[in-house]
């Protein structure tokens, strides 16, 4: 059952050292105040799984909180590579990083039959593919109907999923639109969930394509205006283009990347966290 | 879905070519004619979007772009910034989630053309986007990963691959196959139970592969104007075949290279604002 809390105590009680934790957003939307507060408080030992680890897992794994990978693509949007997470694959800082690679639809497909309660899903995937090779949690079955041989993935089921949305009701339900990605199934696909919103409003308007993410799934909301800076959420804001390129200088090197982490997340304290208090 | 991360780009690229036609003009432009025909591609981000969106501007204006990030139809007006651009949201017939978009739309056969980046093809034009060797001794490489590629090859009715010209790109062997194109030779897509024929033709800054109906192996059939057979020879990793009479590939027009430059600026414009 959702409350409207602060951030901080939101992560701090949903959010444990060797958890793994979905903060999903297909590019829109995603969750980057979560995420920098679960940095603030060292959370560490995490499995972090993700479609499109993106800039906000670049600075979860060189922060050294991350010790497995769950993902399909991971690159820094338009811009290039993601160089913390290529310095923790190829050298191992600041600690070796496991991984756990799919194909967009087979991550797809992990985060549905999580959602759905089933124990695998199945999809025309991996064929000729080399990933098959290098994860355990790909295999094949054969249709009991057709005699056809099928991938079969291992549900992908979270200790905690985060996603940002663009609004909640005082009651907790949640509202997203636009681009809205694989977040329901991650979302339900989790034991514990945490949504970080832009603002609590009096009513849910119905939007056409909104995704509705009752209260009851959820166990807390934030409000936290700007909480997917610098990705894009439609309504709100638009993708802040500058900071994206400016974080290929900035990971490319450790010691820039450490003094960034240092000044503008963990010094940061609460700031841009801001919450409803009721 | 693969993105081109900067260390793939070579440093010729910006070269002009004949008339002060750079030579990912005739790439681009020629990755746009590639569409020709066609009802519905599924669209990787970077130089295929770009070939994408030229193509609705010029010869293909009903052309329905397919970004995985779920949106059907987009009719962007600048090249959008990442998949997660909320102008190729706001354009569209219609968007869906994620896993729909791979199940039903991809998985369900209902899309003609998937246009692919890629960091290596080899001559049968398997794709990796994964990782790559850099000798004994030194770790691995790391590229992006899968994204959509190896569903988007299998599923789409064919495939179209865009990528620069170099020996990194164009190898003798993969280091890791991400995506399979055409396998190790005819037969091979069959016997995985593949939908779609594969790829169909693989542009790049110097001309264009196509498979051979017999081997399924890259020909060069095409170069672009001011570019010689044995450039192409030279920056492909492998004894690349010579189709019998090589082409060259008309030299763009006025209209698709305004176009081309509209769509590109419209794009800075729009990084600037946001």
């Amino acid at each position: 059952m959702a409350g409207v809390r602060s951030l901080h105590d939101a992560v701090a009680d949903l959010v444990h050292d060797g958890d793994t934790v979905a903060l999903e957003g297909f590019t829109h939307l995603i969750p980057f105040a979560a995420a920098h507060e679960i940095i603030r408080q060292g959370i560490t030992d995490l499995t972090l799984a993700r479609m499109t680890p993106d800039v906000i897992y670049d600075q979860l794994i060189g922060a050294g909180l991350v010790r497995k990978l769950i993902f399909s693509w991971g690159g820094n949007p338009g811009v290039g590579s993601l160089h913390r997470f290529r310095d923790a694959v190829e050298n191992g800082w600041p600690r070796p990083l496991e991984l756990d690679e799919h194909s967009h639809a087979g991550m797809a497909n992990r985060y549905v039959a999580g959602a759905s309660g089933l124990p695998f899903a199945t999809l025309r995937g991996y064929r000729g593919s080399d990933l098959a090779t290098r994860t355990d949690t790909v295999s094949t079955v054969t249709c009991p109907f057709t005699g056809e041989e099928l991938a079969a993935v291992r549900a992908l089921t979270p200790d905690v999923a985060i996603v940002h949305a663009q609004r909640a009701d005082r009651a907790g339900n949640v509202q997203m639109w636009g681009l809205t990605g694989v977040q329901k199934e991650a979302v339900l696909a989790s034991k514990r969930a945490l949504v970080t919103v832009e603002e609590v409003v009096d009513a849910l308007e119905p939007r056409p394509g909104a995704v509705v993410l009752p209260h009851w799934v959820l166990d807390a909301v934030s409000v936290v205006p700007g909480g997917a800076h610098p990705s894009y959420a439609t309504g709100y804001s638009e993708r802040d283009n500058a900071f994206y390129r400016a974080w290929d200088a900035i990971a490319r090197d450790r010691e820039a990347f450490t003094a960034w982490l240092d000044t503008e997340v963990k010094a940061a304290g609460a700031t841009g966290t801001a919450e409803v208090s009721r | 879905m693969s993105e081109p991360a900067e260390d793939e780009r070579t440093a010729a690229a910006a070269e002009p070519a004949a008339h002060g036609v750079t030579s990912d003009e005739l790439m681009e432009v020629n990755a746009a004619r590639a569409l020709a025909g066609s009802r519905t591609c599924f669209v990787g981000i970077g130089l295929p979007s770009t070939a994408a969106n030229l193509a609705r501007a010029t010869h293909e204006p009903d052309l329905v772009l397919i970004y995985e990030s779920g949106t059907i139809g987009s009719r962007p007006t600048r090249l959008p910034l990442s998949i997660g651009d909320g102008e190729l949201a706001e354009t569209a017939d219609a968007v869906v989630t994620v896993p729909e978009m791979f199940n039903y739309w991809l998985q369900g056969g209902r899309i003609d053309v998937g246009f692919l980046g890629a960091a290596q093809v080899d001559r049968f034009a398997n794709v990796n986007t994964t990782v790559v060797s850099r000798g004994a001794g030194r770790p691995e490489a790391r590229l992006p990963g899968a994204g959509g590629a190896p569903e988007i090859a299998a599923n789409c009715r064919k495939v179209l691959l865009v990528l620069r010209h170099s020996r990194r790109g164009f190898v003798p062997a993969l280091d890791f196959v991400t995506t399979m194109g055409h396998g190790s030779g005819p037969g091979d897509r069959a016997k995985y139970g593949m939908r779609g024929e594969g790829p169909a033709a693989v542009i790049t800054d110097l001309g264009i592969l196509r498979p051979d109906p017999a081997t399924a192996e890259l020909v060069l059939t095409e170069t672009h104007p001011g570019v010689t057979v044995e450039q192409v020879r030279d920056a492909t990793g492998w004894d690349l075949r010579v189709a019998p009479s090589v082409t060259t590939t008309a030299p763009p027009t006025e209209h698709e290279l305004a176009a081309l430059r509209a769509l590109k600026a419209a794009g800075r414009k729009g990084r600037e604002t946001s």
